[in-house]
């Protein structure tokens, strides 16, 4: 019904007008285990597709249930048949790199809401592919930054053992100054940690550095917690966000996590799009949303100056990244990705819920480490 | 490395074991009894860690969220059996793997339905929360003493269970030649749907102990589901005790491998890359020991089934 609607809109405004349809893409997880993540983004896109007030936008959104042969048929499927203009959505990067190097050669804008693989930033990099949210390895490297600020020497630094991994444990090396008490890697998907944790105890280290994404880390977390050892910890948001702190529960306040995002940062955008997401889905937002949300808001102001069908144009005024963003100033890279200030934030409990607030800022301004090797 | 290190490894080889042990139990008794694959035990593993979740978060008490675990289980095993389970049994294989794996997706979704996509909170009660000083200096945790207990003590419950009752005798019976019991007046379609709830109820209790400690999430069975179906398989499939020697086999070579096999990859390799490889390996080495098993035994530790 609404699909029939905006077909007979874009009917009737090709017909009196230059301005056209403009047909977006979602590919993202909606099921399985990490279905949180790929809801707050999706969630936080459309809301600020809905704030805009544009019903010339066609979203359509497909679950690629966190399998990169899956998101590889949907693509084909979205960029042959459905034909859009531009397409967003993926969360994990091995499904990234499954499906954006083809999908910008066929032309079709790619916007990522969260995954940045290296490979994407350096020297794979392209013109029609925009990051919105991070590099990979840049929450990691202002940990680094944080832990050398707070005058830690020797960390316990553990990634699971797979690409993002270990692109946590060299941006966490990348910009910390202190020794390693020790390096571990653990299985993708473990469950149990406490043979790291007996490591942990039996080391001299002075702190902990984990890169343990969604379910891995709320295990470590509790674990950690019930093992009596009192060791500060440092991670990236990975761990923190607003969609599974309240799992871990106690075992989490107090814990220093780095963010480009949070609910706190003072911007009237920002307060707008927490009090906004809050009233729409009667949840807290997580940083996965408030990406999804600039994602939107940098694609409604790049259509305000050009059509994806004038490909230059459009692609200039995505450069341009004129909007305003949940993070305050917001701007791209040579590399089209974001250039940014990252936060410190503490693991608080307001009330019954337990969120974040900004301590402190761990990196100002900074890029990414692969900027230099990208040729467009 | 300290001895003290290296004792405390094994206790965490042992509680990983012992709680593999309930998931491997309910998945060899199925086996061997029924003949049947059961791919969806991994399901009642997170219904049992989603009823403590639920059940604890709303009364505040974790033995009442244990006994919900139990209940909640052993009924929707049950309702499984009589529903789909039942008209598998005299099909291939193939097609038990086929229905059960997509008993695994409508659980999955299901609970999505139900509890939403997020993960649900679940923590240890206060009174068996913290470390404990144990002889000889160990600080461990006393919540995975109490796993370690409790797994021990099921599995005492089991052998007693099918040694020496009556139930017990049917079961064993039922493995070694399903048409002569039935011929002997044994209600057979009720034994099927008691075992596959006592299975089912072992799961699930194994989800609700150790949803206390890890995360409460969709999917969380199925992980914990391909090392059970290791354990069974080395330990011989259909045998109680082949799936407790095999548990604790696994829990302590899971677990021990990965502490020990970076070490020993550092006498001859550069630090960062021998905690790549060793882990690499480690992430092996429970499939190894079952191929290593499997060539000396072929049909496992304690089967008797080729």
């Amino acid at each position: 019904m609404n699909k029939l609607f905006l077909v007979a809109t874009a009917a009737t405004l090709t017909a009196h007008s230059a301005v056209a349809d403009v047909k977006v893409g979602m590919i993202t997880t909606l099921s399985g285990g990490g279905a949180g993540l790929g809801i707050d983004v999706r969630d936080g896109f459309m809301l600020a597709i809905e704030q805009s007030g544009r019903d010339d936008i066609e979203v359509v959104i497909e679950d690629d249930q966190r399998k990169p042969d899956i998101a590889v048929q949907l693509s084909d499927k979205m960029i042959q048949s459905e034909r859009v203009d531009v397409m967003t959505g993926i969360i994990w990067s091995n499904l990234a790199m499954a499906v954006v190097p083809a999908a910008v050669n066929q032309d079709v804008f790619y916007l990522s809401p969260n995954a940045g693989p290296s490979q994407l930033a350096g020297q794979g990099c392209h013109q029609n592919y925009f990051n919105v949210a991070w590099q990979n390895d840049n929450l990691h490297e202002a940990a680094g930054a944080y832990a050398n600020s707070v005058g830690y020497e020797n960390s316990f630094i553990m990634a699971p053992n797979y690409p993002a991994g270990t692109d946590a444990l060299t941006g966490y090396k990348r910009f910390f100054e202190g020794e390693l008490a020790a390096e571990v890697y653990t299985q993708l998907g473990q469950t149990d940690y406490a043979a790291e944790i007996a490591q942990i105890r039996a080391s001299d280290a002075d702190s902990v550095f984990f890169f343990l994404p969604g379910g891995m880390g709320i295990s470590f977390l509790k674990q950690y917690a019930d093992s009596g050892i009192d060791l500060p910890v440092v991670g990236p948001a990975f761990s923190f966000d607003q969609g599974i702190l309240q799992a871990v529960g106690d075992a989490a306040l107090g814990v220093v996590n780095t963010s480009q995002w949070n609910k706190d940062i003072d911007n009237p955008t920002n307060a707008a799009f927490v009090a906004s997401f809050q009233a729409t889905y009667g949840r807290l937002p997580s940083l996965y949303a408030s990406q999804g949300f600039d994602t939107a808001n940098l694609l409604v102001s790049a259509l305000e100056t050009a059509d994806p069908s004038d490909a230059d144009a459009f692609r200039d005024a995505l450069r341009a990244a004129d909007f305003d963003s949940t993070r305050g100033d917001f701007s791209f890279g040579p590399n089209h990705h974001p250039i940014q200030t990252i936060y410190a934030r503490e693991v608080i409990k307001e009330g019954d819920v337990f969120t974040n607030r900004i301590i402190g800022t761990a990196l100002e301004g900074h890029s990414d480490a692969y900027a230099a090797e990208c040729k467009m | 490395m300290s001895s003290i290190l290296i004792l405390e490894q094994i206790l965490n080889g042992l509680q990983f074991g012992v709680m593999l042990f309930l998931m491997a139990a309910g998945l060899t008794l199925i086996f061997g009894v029924m003949g049947l694959i059961n791919l969806a035990h991994g399901s009642l593993y997170m219904v049992g860690a989603f009823a403590t979740a639920a059940v604890a978060g709303a009364t505040g008490s974790f033995f009442l969220g244990l006994v919900a675990a139990l209940a909640a289980a052993a009924l929707a095993g049950a309702i499984i059996e009589i529903v789909v389970i039942r008209r598998l049994y005299k099909a291939p294989h193939l097609d038990q793997v086929l229905a059960t794996f997509a008993l695994i997706l409508i659980f999955s979704e299901g609970t999505r339905w139900v509890f939403g996509s997020f993960p649900l909170f679940l923590d240890i009660p206060d009174a068996i929360s913290g470390p404990v000083t144990l002889p000889g200096g160990i600080e461990y945790p006393l919540y995975r003493l109490t796993l370690i207990g409790i797994g021990l003590a099921v599995a005492a419950g089991l052998w007693l269970l099918i040694e020496r009752t009556r139930l017990g005798v049917q079961i064993r019976a039922g493995e070694n030649d399903r048409e002569m019991i039935a011929a002997l007046g044994v209600d057979i379609s009720k034994l099927y749907t008691l075992v596959f709830a006592l299975g089912a109820a072992l799961a699930g209790l194994a989800g609700g102990l150790v949803g206390a400690i890890q995360s409460v999430q969709i999917g969380m069975g199925e992980p914990v589901l391909i090392l059970a179906f290791v354990v069974i398989v080395i330990g011989g499939i259909g045998s109680v005790r082949g799936a407790f020697v095999g548990a604790i086999l696994v829990g302590l070579t899971d677990t021990l491998g990965g502490v020990f096999l970076p070490e020993l990859f550092k006498l001859f390799m550069e630090n960062g890359a021998a905690q790549k490889s060793g882990a690499a390996v480690a992430s092996m080495s429970v499939y190894v020991l079952m191929c290593l098993v499997l060539i000396w035994r072929p049909t496992g530790l304690f089967g008797v089934r080729a």
